[in-house]
């Protein structure tokens, strides 16, 4: 009964996303209010309508209705509660359904909170967004089901894959989608531009919190997935340049030079048609990414069923959506009235320095990512592009972004001054200066480049701070005036300094984790020692342990460091019964120096077994400085100045510096 | 500055920028790209010792051979041709005999292949679709078995 009602509830909000489609345009179109006015019910019924839907397929997944096909193939009674939460959006249909729950949560959030925007964009805007759920309802009524049921009804469940039984994992698919498909309200407000051929500096203000909200679960989305991937697959690496990581980060890259682009727009009423195009490509972006993911184009983990007649669907919605847009793009654009031309050395021209970095390293990412696809399409050779494509071509396209960054926000708008920002910046410059000569000093090995990757990351957290002590003048005044000062700062001052500083973070931990990590491959008997690092690891043996859904075989290392005991490792490879494979879980010690990660392998033939022991230098800065970067997002998002029809924003122009934002 | 220099300048840059990227795509193509062959390929294909590829295809049955510390020996097939595997290291969970694998590595001069590493494939299904493209032709294709239902309950709605 309750899958029948998630279905029913389902078709019904097809119904009602056709509905949410169509009227509004035509409302808009005959200048007609009232069938302009159904778009916003609309969208909030959508939304109820598919978390009607959402709640009974965890409702089937909780109680493990194995009548359900779904919940049949990918759960399983014995498994603990969050992962069989999890497990609605672990597979192919369920994430399918979250995908859409998402989408109509934006519309719905629009519909609600978006009552001081122009009627006529908002209608627009809803339409558009009720267009892409009508597409992705049909896709999942059509050839993804997740309501399917069974009869007779099976007596217990396949289970999920265990690689997927994993708390990271169980969050990273809600933010990942939270962040993509959000960015289809920059992508709605972007096509409702062109169709009314308007656009001023309001509709970036009002896209701007949508696209940093998005932005924000997008980072987190990734570096989640980037954690998992670290501690689950066991072998030490935080990035592996995969097809699927680069779906996700593609979209991040576009949607960070977005982000920025619509700052110009809305200050400066400027770069309008480019900000419009970079929302279509954030999300067409967003739409391949999926594609690639859910077609099974690429044979990962995320391909949870190789079906055909779904990759041609996704293909089709994309080839509507983006050849749609684009077509529309090329036909309205030339409306759009034209920013003027500014000055290279100014706020404007920092942030067009920054957009045409971030595509460009984009469209690096993109050719490696389909190149080979592409090329099997074509001639049937098949290839891989690995790391060494990336890293060669992306370092150098993202190095000089780095670099500029913290001169960005120290430029005035219109008319910057470059001296005198670079004078400002004097005392990050020499610190970041140090500390690359005292890095280059100590470092032992690894590669003569490492210490001034570092010295990049200390330059950007030190401009960062130079930002907030300029404007707040921390050495030109009293300190009375300084915290004044300080407290007034509008948020998203400190919202980009902490977002940029956070960039840093990331930057230094790649850095040290690519450059130093050290790395053994061992056979080790019990009562054997391995020393790495300064750790010394004493092998005391394997035991065998029961887990709720699965059996393991654990290794105990006691680790030591100059004579003293520090911990104890305990890597284990896991059994899983019902879905009959495994998992490694790997013994990891975290310090602030770096991880100390265990990897226990196969048993070999003289009773030893293959162990691998990784110690990967100040691998957390790269999730924390993710985490920082949310929160910067976040700080923005707080600002009066951003909240869609916040009163007076010249009152908080006043209480700003002169620089202005 | 005039509109003339200002659009100037910003044509420049965005043309350098470009110029720099295309010339590191197509640099690092030449450079860091890996054919992908089964082993088939692999003995019709002359490929020179050194020359870096990946190998694809199934871990026969009952080949792999641990030897000394943690270097293990298995063949790579593809029902067709098979080509013997050197690899020292940890395997991936989800190497096992009978399953599909991906290799990366040389060939050395004795013929066999130095694998560097062997891919952790997440699934337990998979294969690399030309092997299963080969099993299918061969008719011992037995993928979908695997992924059906063992007791074959009848879809209803």
């Amino acid at each position: 009964m309750i899958a029948e009602t998630g279905h029913y509830a389902l078709i019904l909000a097809l119904g009602v996303a056709i509905v949410q489609m169509v009227l509004p345009l035509i409302g808009t179109r005959t200048r007609d209010p009232q069938l302009m006015a159904v778009a916003a019910p609309a969208a909030q019924l959508e939304f109820i309508l598919i978390a009607i839907a959402f709640i009974a397929l965890m409702t089937a997944y909780v109680t493990s209705d194995f009548s359900v096909e779904n919940v049949w193939r990918n759960s399983h009674s014995a498994k603990p509660l969050l992962y069989k939460i999890a497990g609605v959006w672990g597979n192919h249909e369920g994430s399918m359904v979250l995908w859409v729950l998402i989408l109509s949560l934006f519309g719905a959030a629009v519909a609600t909170f978006g009552t001081n925007l122009p009627r006529q964009l908002q209608a627009n805007v809803l339409a558009v967004q009720g267009s892409i759920g009508v597409a992705f309802l049909l896709f999942i009524v059509i050839t993804s089901n997740p309501f399917t049921r069974l009869d007779p009804a099976p007596f217990d469940g396949q289970g999920l894959n265990p690689v997927l039984q994993d708390p990271a994992l169980a969050f990273h698919p809600p933010f990942l989608y939270t962040g993509y498909v959000g960015f289809s309200m920059a992508f709605s407000f972007a096509v409702a531009a062109l169709i009314e051929g308007r656009i001023d500096a309001a509709w970036a203000r009002w896209v701007r919190p949508w696209t940093l909200a998005a932005w924000m679960c997008l980072t987190l989305g990734i570096a989640m997935g980037s954690w998992w991937a670290y501690y689950e697959l066991g072998w030490g690496g935080f990035w592996f340049w995969d097809p699927v990581e680069n779906a996700s980060f593609m979209p991040w890259l576009a949607g960070t030079a977005l982000l920025h682009s619509a700052l110009v727009m809305e200050k400066r009423d400027a770069l309008k048609v480019w900000t419009v195009l970079l929302a279509i490509i954030t999300f067409s972006l967003s739409l391949m990414g999926t594609f690639l993911v859910r077609s099974g184009v690429l044979t990962s983990v995320h391909a949870f069923a190789v079906d055909p007649a779904r990759g041609i669907f996704i293909l089709a919605i994309m080839g509507v959506f983006i050849g749609g847009a684009l077509a529309l793009f090329a036909w309205r654009a030339p409306l759009l009235s034209q920013g003027g031309l500014f000055a290279p050395i100014s706020r404007e021209g920092s942030l067009v320095l920054n957009n045409l970095l971030l595509t460009t390293a984009c469209a690096a990412v993109f050719v490696g990512t389909l190149y080979p696809l592409a090329l099997e399409a074509l001639t049937g050779d098949k290839i891989s592009v690995g790391p060494p494509f990336f890293n060669f071509t992306f370092a150098p396209l993202i190095l000089p972004l780095l670099i500029a960054v913290p001169f960005g926000p120290l430029l005035a708008w219109k008319r910057g001054d470059l001296l005198a920002a670079a004078q400002r910046l004097m005392a990050a410059a020499c610190l970041a200066l140090a500390i690359t000569v005292l890095v280059l000093a100590f470092q032992q090995r690894g590669p003569w480049l490492a210490p001034f990757g570092i010295g990049v990351g200390v330059w950007l957290i030190a401009g960062a701070f130079t930002e907030i002590a300029y404007r707040v003048k921390l050495f030109d005044t009293s300190r009375s005036e300084a915290w004044r000062r300080l407290r007034n700062l509008p948020r998203a001052a400190y919202g980009s300094a902490l977002a940029h500083s956070g960039l840093g973070l990331v930057v230094i931990g790649i850095v040290a984790t690519t450059a130093w990590r050290s790395e053994q491959i061992l056979a080790l008997k019990p009562g054997e020692t391995a020393d790495i690092a300064g750790y010394t690891l004493t092998f005391k043996g394997v035991a065998p342990r029961q887990g709720p859904n699965y059996r393991e075989r654990v290794a105990l290392f006691t680790v030591t460091r100059g004579g003293k005991e520090v911990t104890e490792l305990t890597p284990s490879k896991r059994e899983f019964t019902v879905e009959k494979s495994g998992t490694t879980e790997a013994g990891i010690h975290a310090s602030w120096r770096g991880d100390l990660y265990a990897v226990l392998g196969d048993q070999l033939k003289d009773g030893a077994y293959s162990v691998r022991l990784y110690f990967n230098p100040l691998v957390r800065l790269i999730w924390l400085g993710a985490v920082v970067m949310f929160v910067g997002g976040g700080v923005s998002l707080s600002d009066r100045r951003l909240r869609v029809g916040a009163p007076k924003r010249a009152q908080a122009k006043i209480a700003a510096v002169p620089a202005g934002e | 500055m005039t509109r003339k220099q200002r659009r100037g300048i910003l044509i420049g840059t965005s043309l350098v920028v470009l110029g720099v990227a295309v010339g590191l795509v197509l640099f690092a193509m030449r450079n860091s790209i890996v054919f992908f062959y089964s082993p088939s390929e692999v003995a019709k294909m002359q490929i020179a010792p050194g020359q870096r590829f990946r190998l694809g295809g199934l871990v026969e049955t009952g080949s792999v051979v641990r030897s000394e510390g943690t270097t293990v020996r298995f063949v790579v097939t593809d029902m067709a041709k098979a080509l013997p595997v050197t690899f020292t290291g940890v395997l991936p969970d989800l190497f096992r005999e009978g399953q599909g694998v991906v290799a990366e590595g040389t060939l050395a001069a004795d013929g066999t292949f130095q694998a560097d590493n062997v891919l952790a494939k997440h699934d337990e299904k998979y294969m690399p679709p030309e092997v299963a493209k080969k099993l299918k032709e061969q008719g011992v294709w037995r993928g979908d078995a695997q992924a059906g239902t063992p007791g074959a309950p009848g879809k209803v709605n």
